[in-house]
Order: structure tokens, then C-alpha cells, then sequence
């Protein structure tokens, strides 16, 4: 990807004229501002960026870009984005969704488009909650969660978006929180510059239903004991003292001390984001508080052939040998007779 | 090849190839229809099979035919009745039984007809004397060992032995119609290049069919039909669905535009996924999807990136596509999406043909949401109205319905091979760069259309999806400007009917009588009027293929008539639908749902007592 095409573009200049309608103090409002912030440093000509959403909150931010960009329906903005890439590879296709609207009424073009490879940047925002219908549980709420639909409290198992991404053959997973503008920019360089379907879970909080769902990871006191942020190729250490690091046991893996029990740094994990194994990626990807810290950063991404590419591929070799050029050809070819 | 003691001079006759699905019937049916197509033959062919890929053997359920209608004269339909029918088992006979005309003649395995398989069929005793069929010219002849012994010296094994019958029986159909055996060695030769041994064995079984019947001679007498007179020309045997691929990849030529697919599979729509993800040499760049609504969701992206963009389903897909259609509508996005009909509803007929689709398909959405129709008549001009139905879904930013039928889309006619530079052109409304600022939805006067802007084109960045906008593109909830929109839309699909043909009349403007049709009745509605018509009756046929909008001329051609008689295969959709559009006129119906096509003589024998008074 060329990166520098000299437009010198600030942030500015990826704002459309539309008034932006989010809830104040709404999640939202931080990621656009990253991601305008993200595509002003990658300097890329603008023209070649289509932002594609479903329905839902997250699924207006394409209005407010000034890109090129398609606001679909509900869940299918997968495919839609799908279809994008297919039909012009040159695009740089970015999705917009939700935990709703990717996980609930658009899972099957989520996982489908993960598994395929298409080389789309798919950013959920994730708030494990129905926010634009006014308040009920999403696939990623947490159990027991009251909602207006779950009066009594949910008893469904909440997808992690991470196990569901690499269960469906994902080469990418990143988890940013919204108003970190500096991991998240961090992240969304990571995303795109990487060749394939690049999934990054945004912990986005929603001030109005679900408001304090990540407190726990975005509060000032208690973000870096329940946070790690992994960096590839760094030992896995977090905590506000940096005392902590995560090793792994039994196949298992575990938070300890440092200096406890003879724990040094060189016994903890060293993240490889680059191993296409998925086993310790999922384990990381899986890994919930307060067992846990919450893993930030880019937790998975592998090279692999992308379904683009793979099929210009295809098609170059087909042309090259098929003998039919032109409609007329295909109408002329196999058995034909004259009638004279 | 030997001498033949006594041959008919025929018009026209109509062959029914009937067995177990697993038998090779419609392979045999194909491989005959293509034979006699190239000795000049006009043909017209009805494949009819079981929804299951193997059902019961023996089983009445089980069994596929494929009918085929050779002739002189050209050739509307697959024929109502059968002059000749191979039955591999007894319970070929029992699907067919009242499909025989008087005198017909049944060739049939023998050897199958044991008294296992006649009871597998539902009969108790001899099939032919139970089903009434004893004066037909029945001719059993013990197909299954014939071939056992034919193929007893080559070593190959004997599921490979048995599976040559097929052979045979076409073998015997060749000496039957004085055929040559020479396509069908070449395509033999062609599909069992790798495996010579089972190239071999077929080829030996062709010709061990067609001595066979030589030597028995009880066939006789066996048909001559002088070739048809036909227009001058390169023709081809071409199916429905081939035909609807083949025509979006024409207009894409035409428009300069990359053709994209993304469908799901689906009977019987598949073939034009298939047919088109064969074409990567023309630049088709086609997506199996995960499902119905992905495949359409896929082709709105790609449209919105300026391909020209399809989806191919039937009935039950057609439902699934129907919010991501209306998005279509939305965007004013071109797309096309071809509704290829089945028996409903729910899943209903898989494999059989109806017209039950026609309102899902004008009606079948949330809001108001104008799509234009169109229906293709026959096999071939699935071709041209693929065409159409891209051509008009570009030059007015429309999504467009186009509707085919199982009948169609299996179905198979001659087709004489048109030449690209003799097809219209299509003009794309490119949006261009100016001074002023892209506006999304500011429309060409004449057309109504908006103008397309391609993403990736520097300056033109604009925002479009499912929510109301404003002429310039921004999200709108104004009570005034909604209506407006809404307006504007069905006003655009009106215009439509500025590309509409005037509706033609099969015989004069004027009579007691028209036939209205549309779709894929085309050729019975044609055989049956023709036919009355020479019987002295003042009956004309007038065929739509444009459905919304409908000509301009449709009252008028009504208005000529004392009765109007509107056939289709549903319960009345067509008929209602033109008693709004046309309230003045009073509609008679004659409506079949029984998966099949129309016969040419039940329309013939309604159209008689409705003109009788009786």
C-alpha cells in the first residue's frame, strides 16, 4: 500500500458536511475522530476509501466521512463491503459495524466474509448492547444482563468476538476501546496495512443503556491492572506497576506476580501475533475480567492469500488460455450449425 | 445401413425419454434433441425431473423424463402427447400412461419389467394391460442383458455395464428416426476422453441399439421428418438459463461494463450461476455467496462500484432478496435480478415449473417500491430479455425483475445466433466531475435517472444507502421532500414505458377472441390460437413480456375484442393485475397449477366452449 501520495491531509479533511447525530458523549464520537485522524496520516487519495455500514448507531458513521460511502441494511454490510472489494479491488473497503448488526442478524456474512479473506477492515463497535432501538441485549452482553427484552436478566452466553474470529479462520483480530485515540489510531494503522479481513473489536461505551459496560478498562485507576496491551514480539507484562505478565500452564494461561515464586520477566509469554497457530491467540482473545485482564492491541495477524487476490489471479490464468475474447466467440463456440 | 420395409413421412412427432433418475434420461434426451436440431429439425424440449437426486428406484416418484418435439414446421412447444416413449421400468410407464397418444409406440426394457419392479410401480399385474395400453405398438426388448452382453468381452466393471442402457435405448430411437450416430460419438468421444475403455463401451452400445432395432425391424414404421424451414443462419441449441447468462453478458459487452453474479444456489436457477462463473475469460467476476441475501447484497456493492451487476434465484430467494432488493430502490443502484419460477410456496416444487411469482415479484416488498418486470417467453429470448432487463436497469438506475420459469430455463430450442453488433446499444449515465458539487439523486429530465459516480473518482465522494435523502444526497426525514422521492421513483419506472415495444397480435385486431399471455406460455398460447384460427375460428393471441410497465397500446389491442381470456400457470395473478391497470375490460382466466406446462389442447378446448357459449 503506498503510503505517502503527498495530499498532506489532516484530520479535517475526511469530515463530511453532515452534522454528526450521536448521543453526546457517546463512543462513537472517538473512533470517528480516530479513524478521520488514522486515514489523514495514512495519506491515501480519499477517493479510493468506500465506508460501508448496516444498521444501527455505528452504521451512520460512513455519513460522516468524507469518502466515498454505503449505508445498507441491517447486517448486511459484510456482504455489501464483499461485493465492494469483488467488484474493484483498487477500493479500500472499511466496514462499520456493530455487535447487533455483525454478531446477531449479519453472523453468517461476518464469519463468511472472514473465512473468504477479503481484504476489508471490519471495525465492530462493540457495546453489548441494542443502542439505536432503545436498549435491549445484544449477542455480547453479558449473562444476566436486565434489559428492557431481558427484564429478569439474560440467560444467553455472549459471543467473544475473537473466538468467534478465529473460529471462522481469521488471519486478524485487534480490540481497542474507543476514546484511547492512541492505541486505537495504533491499531487501525495496523489494520490497514494488513492484506486481508482485518477485525477490530472496538470496546465502545453506550452513555445511554448500557453506559459503564467497560469501566472497569477505561477508568484511569483501574484500566492498566485490567488491561493488557500487546505488542508483538514484547513479553506480556501489564499492571499499573508493571508487575504482572501472563504465562501459560497446563495449556492454560495464567496471570502471576513478578517476583513471586521466582516469576521473572523471561518466564512470561512473548506475544507473537505472527504464529498461525491459533491456539494462544484465541486463549488471549478469550481472556475476560476479572480472571483476567482484557487483551488490547493486535492479538492475531497472519499473512495469508486474500480472496482478491487469489482471484485476479484465477482470472489472469483462465484469459490467458481460454480462446473466447468477446460475446461473439462464446456465441460461436461448441456446437453450432448453418441453415442455408 | 439396411433397408427400411416402410417409413412415415412426418410433421412433426414427439419423443418422451422416461426412467429411474439415475438412469441418463435427460442426457439420452439431450443428445437426440442435438441430433436432430443439427439435421434441421426445429425442436422445442421439456425436461422433467424429481427434485430428489436419487429417489426410490422403480418408484413412480423416482422417475425423469425428458420430452422432446422434433419437426418439419416449426415448433412452439414440447408437445402435449407423446408418439413415442422409451420407459427403462415399469414405473415409466404408470408416469406416462395418460401422456400416450392412440397407436403410440413404447419401447421398454423387459428386462426390468419384472414382477418386483411392476409391483415397485403400483401395478398388480401386467402394466400394459392394466393402464389400457394393450393396442400401442409395444416394443419390449431386453435392454439390461443386451448390453451385458455386448460389453461381456471388455473389462470394465458392471455398474459401468449398466449404466451404458441409456445407450441402447438411444440407439434404437436413431434407427427409429433414421438419425445419424455420429453427434452423439462425438460427444462420447468428447466427454470420456479420459476413461477409453468407458468411451468405448458407449459407443459400442450406440450401435448395438441401433442394430438392434434394425434387425428386429419390429420398430417399423419409423419416421422421416424432412428438415424445417428454417430462417438462413448459424443457429445452436441454447437452454433458459444459458440464454439469461449469456444476455447479461451481452449487454455488459454492449455497455462496456464488467459483469459481476453473486447468487446462491437454488433450483432451478443454478445453471446461471454456473454458466457465468465459467465465464472468467469475458471478465465476469462471479460469488457464490452464503446465502440468497448476500448474493444480492453482493451485487448492489458491486453496482455501487459501476459493474454491471446480477443475482440469479427463484421463489423462495426472490423472498429472501426482497429487503436488500428494496435497497436497490433505494440507491437507484442497476441490478438486475432473475426470479427463475417454481410451484410455491415454501419450498413447493423445487423442479417443476409455475407462474405463482408474478406479485411477489411486483408487490412483494415494505413501502412503495416500483421495480419494473419483465418476463422472457422462450428458451432463446431469455437471451434478449436478459439484455433488456440490463439495458434498462443502466439507462434508469433501476433494480429490474426479470422473470423466467423452470420450463424456460430447462427447456431448450434451436436459436439462431445473433451477432453483436446488431444488438442495441446501452448508454451508461455516468456522472461527471464539474463545479458544481455531486448531487446523488438529481435526475436526468427525460429519464428520471440519477447519474452513476464510480467510486475511486477523485471529487466525486458522496454518501448513499437506505435511508430517505434529499436530492442532494443528505439523510431526510421532511414529510414533503419523502413524498417527493416516492413520486419521483414510480415516475422513473413509468417512463420505462418509452423502451416498451407495442404488444403484437398473433391474427387480426379484430375478433371474438384474444389470448392474453405472458412468460413462458409464449408457445402453447402460439400452437393453440394458431390452430383455431385454422379452424375458422376469430381468435387472436397477444403475448406480454413487459409486465410493469405494460405497453402503451394494451387497451388498445384489448378493445378490438369480445372476450378477453388471460392464461397462466397461478390462480389469476396476471388477469388482476390487468384488472387494475385496465378496469374497463372484463377478464375470463384459465389457470393451471399443476407444476406442468399448458397443453396445447386443454387452452384449445377452453377457448372453444367459452366461444360457444357452453
Amino acid at each position: 500500500m503506498a503510503e505517502t501520495n503527498n495530499n498532506h491531509y489532516v484530520a479535517k479533511d475526511f469530515k463530511s458536511d453532515q452534522e454528526v447525530r450521536w448521543c453526546p458523549g457517546c463512543g462513537d464520537h472517538g473512533i470517528l475522530a480516530s479513524l478521520q485522524k488514522t486515514l489523514a496520516e495514512l495519506d491515501i487519495p480519499k477517493e479510493k476509501y468506500v465506508f460501508v455500514s448496516g444498521i444501527g448507531c455505528s452504521s451512520r458513521l460512513p455519513y460522516y466521512m468524507n469518502t466515498y460511502g454505503f449505508h445498507g441494511i441491517h447486517g448486511r454490510a459484510a456482504a455489501i463491503a464483499t461485493g465492494i472489494k469483488i467488484a474493484n479491488p483498487d477500493l479500500l473497503v472499511w466496514e462499520m459495524t456493530g455487535d447487533g448488526d455483525a454478531l446477531a442478524i449479519g453472523g453468517n456474512h461476518f464469519i463468511h466474509a472472514i473465512r473468504r479473506n477479503i481484504d476489508i477492515k471490519i471495525i465492530l463497535f462493540n457495546n453489548e448492547i441494542y443502542g439505536l432501538t432503545k436498549g435491549q441485549y445484544s449477542p455480547t452482553s453479558k449473562k444476566g444482563l436486565v434489559t428492557k427484552t431481558s427484564p429478569y436478566g439474560t440467560i444467553e452466553e455472549a459471543f467473544k468476538i475473537g473466538e468467534l474470529t478465529i473460529g471462522a479462520h481469521g488471519r486478524f483480530f485487534a480490540r481497542t476501546v474507543d476514546y484511547n485515540l492512541q492505541l486505537s489510531n495504533e491499531v487501525y494503522k495496523e489494520a490497514a496495512r494488513f492484506h486481508g479481513t482485518a477485525v477490530v473489536e472496538v470496546l465502545q461505551n453506550c452513555v445511554i443503556f448500557n453506559d459503564g459496560a467497560f469501566d472497569a478498562f477505561t477508568n484511569k485507576e483501574t484500566r492498566d491492572d485490567n488491561t493488557i496491551v500487546l505488542h508483538h514480539g514484547q513479553p506480556m507484562i501489564f499492571g499499573k506497576n508493571r508487575d504482572k505478565g501472563i504465562i501459560l500452564v497446563n495449556l492454560k494461561l495464567k496471570v502471576v506476580r513478578l517476583g513471586e515464586g521466582g516469576i521473572t520477566e523471561k518466564d512470561l509469554l512473548v506475544h507473537d501475533a505472527h504464529e498461525p497457530n491459533p491456539g494462544i491467540h484465541y486463549r488471549l482473545a478469550g481472556m475476560t475480567y476479572p480472571e483476567y485482564p482484557v487483551a488490547l492491541g493486535v492479538i492475531r495477524a497472519i499473512s495469508d492469500q486474500t480472496y482478491d487476490a487469489a482471484m485476479l489471479e484465477q482470472h489472469t490464468k483462465v484469459q490467458g488460455k481460454s480462446k473466447i475474447k468477446s460475446v461473439d466467440d462464446l456465441l460461436m463456440s461448441g456446437s453450432t450449425w448453418k441453415v442455408k | 445401413m439396411g433397408k427400411r420395409s416402410k417409413v412415415i413421412e412426418r410433421d412433426a412427432v414427439v419423443i418422451r425419454f422416461s426412467g429411474d433418475s439415475g438412469d441418463g434420461m435427460q442426457l439420452t434426451g439431450t443428445l437426440f434433441s442435438n441430433t436432430s436440431a443439427l439435421f434441421g429439425h426445429d425442436i422445442s424440449t421439456f425436461p422433467d425431473y424429481p427434485a430428489e437426486i436419487r429417489a426410490p428406484q422403480g418408484t413412480v416418484g423416482g422417475v425423469s423424463g425428458f420430452q422432446v418435439h422434433i419437426g418439419h414446421k416449426l415448433i412452439n412447444t414440447p408437445g402435449d402427447f407423446t408418439d413415442v416413449l422409451v420407459a427403462m421400468n415399469p414405473a415409466a410407464v404408470k408416469a406416462n400412461a395418460m401422456w400416450l397418444k392412440a397407436g403410440s409406440t413404447i419401447i421398454y426394457d423387459s428386462d426390468n419389467f419384472t414382477e418386483k419392479q411392476i409391483q415397485r410401480a403400483g401395478y398388480k399385474a401386467d402394466p400394459f394391460t392394466e393402464d389400457k395400453l394393450d393396442s400401442m405398438n409395444l416394443i419390449g426388448a431386453p435392454i439390461t442383458s443386451m448390453v451385458k452382453e455386448a460389453l461381456k468381452d471388455m473389462e470394465i466393471d458392471p455398474k459401468t455395464v449398466l449404466r451404458t442402457k441409456n445407450m441402447f435405448a438411444l440407439g434404437m430411437v436413431y434407427w427409429l428416426f433414421d438419425s445419424k450416430l455420429k453427434y452423439t460419438e462425438d460427444f462420447i468421444g468428447e466427454k470420456f476422453g479420459k476413461k477409453p475403455l468407458v468411451a468405448e463401451a458407449n459407443s459400442k452400445v450406440l450401435r448395438a441399439g441401433y442394430y438392434y432395432a434394425e434387425t428386429i425391424e419390429a420398430l417399423t414404421p419409423s419416421y422421416h421428418i424432412s428438415p424445417a424451414p428454417i430462417v438462413k443462419g448459424t443457429y445452436r441449441n441454447i437452454n433458459g438459463n444459458q440464454a439469461t447468462a449469456w444476455g447479461f453478458l451481452a449487454a455488459a459487452e454492449k455497455a462496456d461494463l464488467k459483469l459481476f453474479i453473486g447468487s446462491y444456489p437454488i433450483t432451478p436457477a443454478t445453471g446461471i450461476l454456473e454458466e457465468l462463473a465459467l465465464r472468467k475469460d469475458l471478465g465476469v467476476r462471479s460469488l457464490q455467496a452464503e446465502d440468497e441475501i448476500a448474493g444480492i447484497c453482493t451485487a448492489i456493492g458491486a453496482s455501487f462500484t459501476g459493474r454491471l451487476a446480477v443475482t440469479s434465484t427463484s421463489g423462495p430467494g426472490l423472498a429472501l432478496k426482497s429487503e436488500a432488493l428494496n435497497l436497490a430502490v433505494m440507491t437507484e443502484l442497476p441490478l438486475v435480478v432473475v426470479d427463475v419460477q417454481r410451484g410455491g410456496p415454501s419450498t413447493g416444487l423445487p423442479t417443476k415449473t409455475e407462474q405463482s411469482d408474478l406479485w411477489q415479484a411486483l408487490y412483494g416488498r415494505n413501502g412503495e417500491s416500483p421495480v419494473p418486470v419483465i418476463a422472457a417467453g422462450t428458451p432463446s429470448d431469455c437471451f434478449t430479455y436478459a439484455f433488456q432487463a440490463a439495458k434498462i436497469a443502466v439507462e434508469y438506475m433501476t433494480p429490474v425483475i426479470l422473470l423466467t420459469d423452470s420450463y424456460l430455463a430447462n427447456g431448450s430450442e434451436p436459436w439462431k445466433i445473433p451477432s453483436m453488433k446488431d444488438m442495441p446499444a446501452i448508454k451508461v449515465p455516468y456522472a461527471v466531475k464539474t463545479d458544481k458539487e455531486y448531487q446523488a439523486y438529481e435526475r436526468d429530465p427525460e429519464k428520471l435517472a440519477r447519474s452513476w459516480a464510480i467510486p475511486g473518482t477523485p471529487g466525486l465522494e458522496h454518501r448513499i444507502g437506505g435511508l430517505e435523502k434529499t436530492i442532494k444526497g443528505s439523510v431526510s426525514y421532511t414529510p414533503e421532500n419523502h413524498e417527493y422521492m416516492v413520486r419521483m421513483r414510480d415516475e422513473k419506472v413509468e417512463r420505462i414505458v418509452n423502451e416498451v415495444p407495442d404488444l403484437e397480435v398473433t391474427g387480426n385486431k379484430k375478433g371474438d377472441m384474444l389470448v392474453i399471455g405472458w412468460g413462458s406460455t409464449y408457445g402453447h398460447i402460439y400452437t393453440a390460437v394458431t390452430e383455431l384460427r385454422e379452424e375458422g375460428y376469430k381468435i387472436s393471441a397477444a403475448h406480454f413480456n413487459y409486465i410493469r410497465p405494460l405497453p402503451k397500446n394494451t387497451a388498445k389491442v384489448f378493445s378490438g375484442f369480445g372476450k378477453l381470456v388471460v392464461c397462466e400457470l397461478n390462480t389469476g395473478q396476471f388477469a388482476n393485475y390487468l384488472r387494475m391497470k385496465h378496469q374497463r375490460f372484463t377478464y375470463h382466466q384459465y389457470n393451471r397449477l399443476q407444476g406442468l406446462p399448458f397443453t396445447v389442447g386443454e387452452i384449445k378446448d377452453y377457448c372453444k366452449k367459452l366461444l360457444e357459449g357452453k
